[in-house]
């Protein structure tokens, strides 16, 4: 990493040819044609263990990704450290990749929470259901405000 | 109780059935039954993956100039492999028998940027809280966070390794994931002078690093030699990708196949005709395929890919560093470690010091700056393209017609090259560690021990949240639940 970080990273998961796992890189794509000053976003299939260097020098991380379960059409959930590793498998969840942080950095995170955007089907060569399609205006809403109001 | 008589219970309705279901830290839909009697002796012990047969239908009707960025999509965790290898059968099909310098030498530095970051990944967050703690140890403990705890400097450098690996692949594919460095016939970008110089300042760092890395797994072999050397170990038949002097080389090569004994099935075989070497056999009981060499047949001619397979096939590895270490780990206990499952461990980290090392002399190549991008030929209706991918052997095939359309793919990934010989890992701890023994989670450990070892990654890119909890399940022969644990 070079220069000074944006102070709000929005990073965004999910892969887009998996039905409504398209949802994280669907917003992101939007917030970067946004151009909003201030935010830098970032895109990948799935959280790891060097995220936790992308949050570094920021005032404000949103996780943003699709839901199982999640209540519709989305949900903001408060992030904190925790070592979480065990209900996903190469992946972390936010909450690991943010105890990671703090292992390796030994300082506490900066502000994080994630936007959970509920997701109905996640298949091989699927798009995105109408149902995510209508949730997805909705938490688009949402980040927008949120990355503007910060 | 012999290990390969545990396929299929006598009388699977009188036993109860253990479900671990998926298992932790292995990517996608993995499931493990074990089928136990009334005195806890395992009967029946099987390793079932739900592999994605859309594989092929997901990449049929597409453009073929899509497909090196479409199939990145089928794996979150390796898509620079299938970027590759789809760019490989694809070079030969626009009739690019022979890439430019540069483009041969940037893809060669996007592979080992991705062999350096998956095995990164898979050692330090994956399986090094295994083999620290210990595999029975407090499963609150047993990750990335409790080796951080303990062990800082080695949790810090494997999130540095990883980072590493992933500039490499974004100064290489354009972009940290959804690359399209590579095309059809070449690259589409070199490396400019400052992107090469930046991955410079930090290499030899990585080096040393990666170094440490295989000294480490060393000191735990040694600490640990008598388990070790037995965990989940039986003979096996082996594949690979080598050079044509019989180097190690993860990107190109011929086809060598070697007997559990050591006598060669065949050499230097040119992958463009794979099937005519490799076939595939179908069991009622699983959803994937299980790969053979048709000499052998499909009883006997199955076999294993991999680190493992792979550095102790190889005639020399052509990086000095490495190949010292290649050396040592084949001398080590008189030849055992490199017979062992374990022994994919230490095999793996010497891949992650050899990438190093060439990401290192690739990088003091000019020909990286090159301009010189694209090659082409007489138009093919068909192209194979095989690399060695982290995990092992990754083929993809492909027919394309007058219309540029894909009418046919094929891929065998490595995690379906070594779907037998994952089942015999855990028949082999089932024998030597559950049978006869009431269950527990440390104990149920093992069984993913053993299949971690291999790394499979099951193609499974979907992670929303609370989509992968982990659930042991024991039920009764009826199916109705017994006991559950639940992790996470």
């Amino acid at each position: 990493m070079s220069g000074t970080p944006a102070p709000v990273l929005v990073l965004a998961v999910g892969n887009p040819s998996r039905g409504d796992d398209a949802l994280g890189p669907a917003l992101a794509e939007r917030l970067e044609a946004a151009a909003l000053p201030g935010v830098e976003v970032i895109t990948d299939f799935q959280l790891q263990v060097e995220h936790a260097l992308d949050l570094v020098g920021r005032e404000l991380v949103i996780f943003v990704d699709a839901g199982v379960g999640t209540a519709a059409p989305f949900e903001w959930r408060p992030i904190t450290p925790a070592p979480d590793f065990l209900h996903t498998s190469h992946a972390l969840s936010p909450e690991a990749v943010l105890a990671t942080y703090v292992r390796v950095r030994n300082e506490q995170p900066p502000a994080c929470r994630a936007l959970c955007v509920r997701g109905e089907t996640f298949e091989l060569g699927g798009s995105l259901s109408a149902a995510a399609g209508e949730y997805l205006e909705a938490a688009w809403r949402a980040l927008e405000h949120a990355c503007r109001s910060h | 109780m012999n290990t390969h008589t545990l396929e299929t219970a006598a009388h699977p309705e009188r036993l109860r059935r253990v479900v671990i279901e998926p298992l932790s830290r292995v990517e996608g839909h993995g499931k493990v039954t074990l089928l136990m009697d009334e005195d806890d002796h395992v009967q029946q012990a099987r390793l079932h993956i739900v592999e994605f047969r859309a594989f092929e239908k997901f990449i049929q009707g597409r453009p073929y100039w899509e497909v090196p960025v479409m199939v990145q999509r089928l794996c979150g965790i390796c898509p620079v492999s299938h970027h590759l290898a789809a760019c490989k059968a694809l070079d030969q099909v626009v009739g690019a028998t022979e890439l430019t310098p540069t483009a041969e030498k940037i893809r060669r530095l996007m592979h080992y940027g991705q062999i350096l970051q998956s095995h990164a990944l898979h050692f330090f967050h994956l399986s090094s809280p295994d083999l620290l703690f210990g595999f029975d140890s407090d499963v609150a403990r047993r990750n990335i966070v409790g080796v951080a705890a303990e062990y800082p400097d080695i949790a810090m450098q494997g999130v540095l390794l990883r980072k590493y690996g992933q500039e490499v692949i974004r100064h290489t594919a354009g972009k940290r994931i959804h690359g399209t460095g590579s095309v059809p016939g070449g690259v589409n970008k070199s490396l400019t002078a400052e992107e090469r110089a930046a991955l410079l300042t930090e290499i030899y760092q990585i080096i040393a690093w990666s170094r440490d890395a295989v000294r480490m797994v060393k000191r735990l072999f040694e600490q640990s030699l008598e388990s070790y050397r037995s965990f989940a170990t039986f003979p096996a038949h082996t594949l690979s990708l080598v050079r044509a002097d019989g180097a190690l080389d993860l990107y190109h090569g011929g086809l060598r196949a070697r007997a559990a004994d050591g006598r060669t099935i065949f050499d230097h075989v040119d992958y463009d005709r794979y099937w005519e070497q490799i076939s595939e056999d179908v069991k009622a009981w699983s959803y994937m395929k299980f790969p053979f060499f048709r000499a052998l047949g499909p009883d006997d001619g199955w076999y294993r890919v991999g680190p493992l397979t792979r550095v102790t096939c190889c005639d020399f590895i052509p990086t000095p560093l490495a190949d010292r270490e290649r050396r040592e780990f084949l001398a080590f206990d008189a030849g055992r470690a490199a017979l062992a499952t374990l022994g994919f461990h230490w095999a793996r980290m010497i891949e992650m010091l050899h990438a190093a090392e060439a990401i290192k002399d690739l990088l003091h190549d000019d020909d990286l700056l090159g301009s010189d991008l694209m090659a082409g030929g007489k138009r093919e209706a068909r192209g194979v393209g095989v690399i060695e991918a982290p995990r092992g052997t990754l083929i993809h095939h492909y027919r394309v017609d007058e219309n540029d359309q894909v009418v046919r793919a094929n891929l065998i990934v490595s995690t379906t090259h070594n779907n037998q010989a994952m089942n015999l890992a855990i028949r082999e701890v089932a024998r030597q560690y559950l049978d006869g023994r009431k269950l527990t989670e440390g104990l149920l450990n093992h069984i993913e021990v053993a299949v971690r070892a291999f790394d499979p990654c099951l193609s499974c890119a979907t992670h929303a949240m609370g989509k992968m909890p982990l659930s042991v399940q024991l039920l009764d022969a009826e199916g109705a639940q017994v006991d559950q644990l639940v992790r996470g």
